[in-house]
């Protein structure tokens, strides 16, 4: 069975982001990129797949500018066999590229999809859903197990109140969450094996989709700053202070 | 302009956040329509029928929305979707998982986690952690949102709702539900409570936690986490607050031995009053603090215990 993975290109997520004066947008010019935290997850979950004999092959797409060969290069390291990248410069809305994921499933008709539950810069925690809404397949979102047992893939979900197992006809989507495992470290022969693996480019405009923007961004602005209180010396000062000051305890 | 909102409940209790929803609805301004999906969730229709603001409660009270599977929801919302401008849920792992199936199945993006709104097609939203602000328009005919409870004032529950019951049962047949492992707990939600407690990595093991336990029963506080101390498995995951995890914004939030990355920050920097007991003066959690007390924790805990 085949594993696809779509993955994106992200600010590191140690690097605290800075607006544009103009406010515009953030500023990415020299910051640190990487592969999306919870994409570098839902790589690893496919490689172990593989490695357990579940799945056969592991195909990591990724939807951006030139760039972003680089993340794909680095899945291509972490065991990934293969590498698409669909070419655009735009930043396109979710539902877009969930329609350019789309036609990628039916073209490699993968039995699972693996993503991130979230992107670290969108914050929007809906691509997965989106996809599995587009080809009409089950979703096991936010998951911390994933076990294939025959025609059918169980999931163990994060939820508000602790977990949930569900149980899904494949072939089936699934977003990760952070405790589904730990990735590996690429090692240097493996960086250097990535490197020839092989690695497709199909422009985006080449999918027959409408891309045109689903949203427009009117402005980005710092958050409010919080001014940093004071030091106290003791717990009889800290219990005062809750008490009298700020009122919140009685 | 007519709104669909989309009650958030565990087939007993409707939970506090959706009232926050209805306050971002009111601020979009329509017609609002609650929507129950469960399973024998009778004492929810009640409750959903006293929320202010709320013109109309939907009922689909089936099997097949008894664990509220997105597959099934989608459908159902997407049958009621032609009546509506705009559909909101709250941003909680259900309204997370469904929504932006039913986006796509009515071929729109989703506007995620809206903190605020500007008008009925710009809202307002945290992107990068929280580390800035974005204002976005919608160019979709219709709008598909889910809020950010912490960003409203709940409306109040003095209500008297017209309550229809929808004659639907959409079933995708492609998932099943198999078990739950929920979190049983005295203590109020997270989401909800007026007073959390967390605690970090610097806990050192699960046990420790009930060091919290005291401080949190005197307070009525939720007890929280970092999501160090989850991942090494001091707490169950439904305690992580953070980008990833849970948003809060109590009255009083502690912080013990969290030494206050952004993932965590994101998830309670909107707290009104922050305490920060932690042992390293450096800790960046103090830069978000109101009152910081530089202290071993084994020591704090018990004398803040006992001075309350
Ligand atoms: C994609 C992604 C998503 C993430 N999402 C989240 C999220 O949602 N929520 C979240 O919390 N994190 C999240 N993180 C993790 C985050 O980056 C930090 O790693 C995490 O918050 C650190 O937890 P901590 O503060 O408990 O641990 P540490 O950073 O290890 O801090 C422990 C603190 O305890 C103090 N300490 C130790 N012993 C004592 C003592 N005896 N007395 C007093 N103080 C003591 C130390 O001085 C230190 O400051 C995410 C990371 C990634 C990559
Ligand atoms: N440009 C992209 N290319 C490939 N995959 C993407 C892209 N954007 C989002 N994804 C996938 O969708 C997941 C969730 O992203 P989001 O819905 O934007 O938060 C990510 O973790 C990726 O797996």
């Amino acid at each position: 069975m085949k594993v696809l993975v779509p993955i994106k290109r992200v600010i590191d997520y140690n690097v605290k982001v800075r607006v544009k004066p103009d406010n515009s947008n953030v500023d990415l010019a020299n910051v640190k990129m990487a592969i999306n935290p919870f994409c570098e997850i839902a790589v690893e979950e496919a490689v172990r797949l593989k490695e357990a004999g579940t799945a056969t092959e592991v195909i990591a797409v990724s939807i951006g500018n030139k760039s972003c060969q680089e993340q794909l290069r680095t899945a291509l390291a972490l065991g990934a066999d293969r590498a698409i990248q669909i070419e655009t410069d735009e930043n396109l809305d979710s539902l877009n590229i969930a329609k350019l994921l789309q036609k990628v499933v039916e073209e490699e008709q993968p039995q699972l999809v693996v993503l991130g539950k979230q992107a670290i810069d969108s914050d929007n925690n809906q691509t997965g859903q989106m996809l599995a809404a587009l080809t009409g397949l089950p979703q096991g979102t936010f998951a911390s197990e994933v076990k294939v047992e025959g025609d059918k893939v169980n999931v163990t979900r994060e939820v508000d109140g602790g977990l949930q197992t569900v149980a899904l006809n494949m072939p089936a989507i699934v977003t990760t969450d952070l405790r589904l495992n730990e990735p590996r470290y690429a090692s240097l022969p493996n960086i250097m094996k990535a490197k020839r693996k092989p690695l497709a480019v199909k422009p985006a405009s080449d999918f027959g989709i409408d891309l045109a923007a689903r949203t427009k961004l009117v402005k980005v602005t710092p958050p409010a700053t919080r001014q940093a209180g004071i030091v106290v010396e003791t717990i009889d000062e800290l219990v005062e202070k809750l008490k009298n000051e700020a009122k919140v305890i009685s | 302009m007519s709104i669909l909102v989309f009650a958030e409940h565990d087939n007993s209790t409707l939970k506090a956040e959706t009232l926050k929803t209805v306050a971002a609805a009111q601020a979009i301004g329509g017609d609002i329509t609650l929507l129950v999906a469960g399973y024998n969730c009778q004492s929810v229709v009640d409750a959903a029928s006293k929320v202010n603001g709320v013109s109309k409660v939907l009922v689909a009270d089936n099997a097949s929305y008894e664990h509220q599977l997105a597959e099934n929801v989608s459908l159902l919302v997407l049958e009621l979707a032609g009546d509506y401008e705009h559909i909101i849920a709250t941003a909680l792992t259900t309204g997370k998982n469904f929504m932006p199936r039913v986006a796509a199945l009515l071929d729109v993006t989703q506007i995620s986690d809206i903190i605020a709104v500007e008008s009925a097609d710009i809202f307002v939203r945290p992107i990068y952690a929280g580390n800035a602000i974005a204002t976005v328009q919608s160019l979709d005919s219709k709008k598909v949102i889910t809020v950010r409870a912490t960003g409203f004032d709940a409306v109040a529950t003095d209500g008297n709702a017209e309550v229809v019951t929808l004659d639907i049962a959409t079933d995708a047949n492609i998932s099943s539900h198999v078990s739950d492992e929920l979190t049983e707990s005295e203590r109020p939600d997270l989401g909800a409570a007026g007073v959390v407690i967390s605690g970090g990595r610097g806990m050192q093991n699960g046990d420790n936690f009930k060091l919290l336990d005291g401080i949190a029963d005197k307070l009525g506080a939720a007890i929280g986490a970092s999501r160090a101390a989850v991942d090494a498995g001091f707490v169950p995951n439904d305690m992580q607050v953070g980008q990833t995890g849970k948003i809060v914004a109590p009255d009083l939030y502690i912080a013990v031995g969290i030494s206050g990355a952004i993932q965590h920050l994101a998830g309670m920097k909107d707290s009104k009053i922050i305490v920060a007991i932690n042992k390293d003066p450096e800790a960046p959690i103090f830069q978000v603090a109101d009152y910081g007390i530089v202290a071993d924790l084994f020591d704090a805990l018990p004398e803040l215990e006992g001075k309350l």
